[in-house]
């Protein structure tokens, strides 16, 4: 049964100042079921985050609908959390807080808010950093209390904009099997954004190959390689070659296209 | 680094030292007649007097500091907070809506440059001599920084806070409460501080004009008795409580804001 449903979605953005419209997305079609890790992959300007902010609920289509549960998104809502390219965190708020920040909001008594965020401080492996302000902690730090700040409102879905895009290389391979198991734990659907084909590769249960301008979905391809994945298998270098075959061929295709 | 760590203290005293010194000196040596420019040694026994009655000096004024000091200081709390309440509630308000903001900023935006000491004939019309007119115009000069700053800290509180807040489904006024106006607060203190000190400007301006009490009226009132050395004795009183007032905002900024501690330049201070 599928969780989200994207239907004949276009994204069409008018460019007041130059008169012109820019067709972000083209008549996309995707439909996610419960518990699948999706990652969106593609060039950057082909509209996955886009995409991504229409299922959140922070833009809305030009054109089809979007469906979560079968509701159609409107605005952003507790029932799909996301996690942000910066972690975008309340400064002036300790990490606990901010993880508590969907119970802030609720008006939850303090002793409760406290406890609450603590499982989730737990899970993401910030334990004794409860009371440190954003401003104390590494970006990766951050990501994970973007995390799991996501996490807390047990969302239906999970959506995440290039999370670890700012981090180093070390940090993002951490953060990576961190989600991972995290997302084996908690169970969820995860829809995830990024322009790297590894870590596509390393997360995702399906990866959506977009192309750009206007982008579409070229493929979806349904990776089943066992977890912990190798990036160094002979599978995963074969998917790989075929996406950046899929990539690739886009690019050709751009350049013969008169500017 | 001891050394320096002492020399640092003690350059803080150099300059007013040197000053008073000269000052002193220049006021004994007879240049000027003593009346006009009162040695600091003048201002200080007229001031004490002033302060607690010690020979009588100050007639009148003799031991009534205190009561002239919270005259004026009741002026001013009372016109700051008035500023402070409204300034930020319609600041807020314009800054979050575009409605409103066509609504009521071009009014506001006629009034401001009009100086407050020009309401001045008005506000006694409208209000007498007394309390209320000091007050208005306290309000007048502390309202239009605390309002302005609040807006621009309004307007650049970071867009994608508020999409985080609206993810974990907060409604539009949590986002106010628990987002905006917190994001909004370096800027609102920053309007505090500059409505202080207007605040105190318009005090003693009122009370030179407007008053029969208060610091200003005393300074006022001894530049006709020709009593310079009480003159001086209140301008530094008047100095003294706006360093105080502002010292004060700093602290509760300082408690308020202690999350920037570490990522500005101020707060490494």
């Amino acid at each position: 049964m599928a969780t989200i449903d994207i239907s004949n979605v276009s994204k069409i953005f008018t460019d007041k100042k130059r008169n012109a419209d820019v067709t972000a997305l083209a008549d996309i079609n995707l439909s996610i079921a419960r518990n699948e890790f999706v990652c969106l992959l593609g060039p950057s300007g082909c509209g996955k985050s886009t995409l991504l902010n229409m299922i959140a609920g922070f833009e809305q289509p030009s054109a089809g609908h979007v469906t979560v549960d079968g509701e159609i998104v409107t605005a952003p809502g507790a029932d799909r959390g996301v996690v942000f390219q910066h972690a975008n965190l309340m400064p002036w708020l300790p990490v606990w807080e901010n993880v508590a920040f969907h119970l802030l909001l609720g008006g939850g008594q303090k002793a409760e808010r406290r406890a609450r965020a603590q499982v989730y401080i737990d899970m993401v492996g910030l334990t004794g950093f409860e009371n440190h302000y954003p401003s104390e902690l590494s970006g990766g730090m951050n990501q994970r209390v973007g995390i799991a700040r996501a996490l807390l409102m047990n969302p239906q879905v999970i959506l995440m904009d290039e999370p670890f895009g700012a981090l180093d290389e070390q940090t993002r391979m951490d953060m990576q099997n961190e989600l991972v198991r995290i997302w084996q734990q908690h169970q969820g659907t995860i829809v995830f954004v990024t322009h790297g084909i590894d870590e596509a590769l390393t997360l995702g249960t399906q990866i959506a190959v977009m192309s750009a301008r206007p982008g579409r979905i070229v493929e979806i391809i349904p990776i089943d390689l066992p977890r912990p994945r190798d990036i160094t298998s002979p599978q995963f270098n074969a998917l790989k070659r075929h996406i950046l075959a899929l990539l690739r061929g886009e690019r050709v295709e751009q350049e013969r296209a008169p500017a | 680094m001891i050394a320096l760590a002492q020399l640092k203290k003690l350059d803080r005293a150099i300059v007013p030292l040197l000053v008073l010194v000269g000052w002193e000196a220049f006021s004994r040596s007879g240049a000027l007649p003593a009346a006009l420019l009162p040695a600091p040694s003048t201002v200080v026994w007229a001031w004490t007097d002033w302060l607690v009655g010690t020979d009588g000096n100050t007639q009148t004024y003799s031991g009534h500091w205190v009561a002239d000091m919270l005259a004026s200081l009741s002026r001013v709390a009372a016109g700051f907070a008035i500023a402070t309440v409204l300034g930020v509630a319609l600041g807020v308000a314009i800054g979050w809506s575009r409605r409103i903001e066509i609504v009521i900023e071009p009014t506001l935006q006629m009034l401001r440059p009009i100086p407050p000491v020009s309401w001045i004939p008005l506000a006694i019309i409208w209000f007498g001599i007394a309390n209320k007119p000091a007050i208005f115009l306290v309000f007048l000069g502390a309202f239009f920084p605390i309002l302005l700053n609040t807006i621009h800290g309004v307007k650049s509180c970071d867009r994608n806070l508020i999409r985080a807040g609206a993810m974990v489904g907060g409604s539009e006024r949590k986002l106010l409460r628990y987002i905006v106006v917190p994001a909004a607060m370096p800027s609102i203190f920053a309007g505090l501080r500059i409505g202080i000190g207007s605040a105190w400007m318009l005090t003693v301006t009122a009370e030179m004009v407007a008053v029969k009490s208060g610091l200003g009226y005393v300074l006022w009132d001894s530049y006709y008795f020709l009593r310079y050395d009480l003159v001086l004795a209140a301008m530094a009183s008047i100095g003294l409580l706006g360093f105080c007032s502002d010292l004060s905002i700093r602290l509760v900024m300082a408690r308020v804001l202690h999350w920037q501690r570490n990522t500005t330049l101020r707060g490494g201070e």
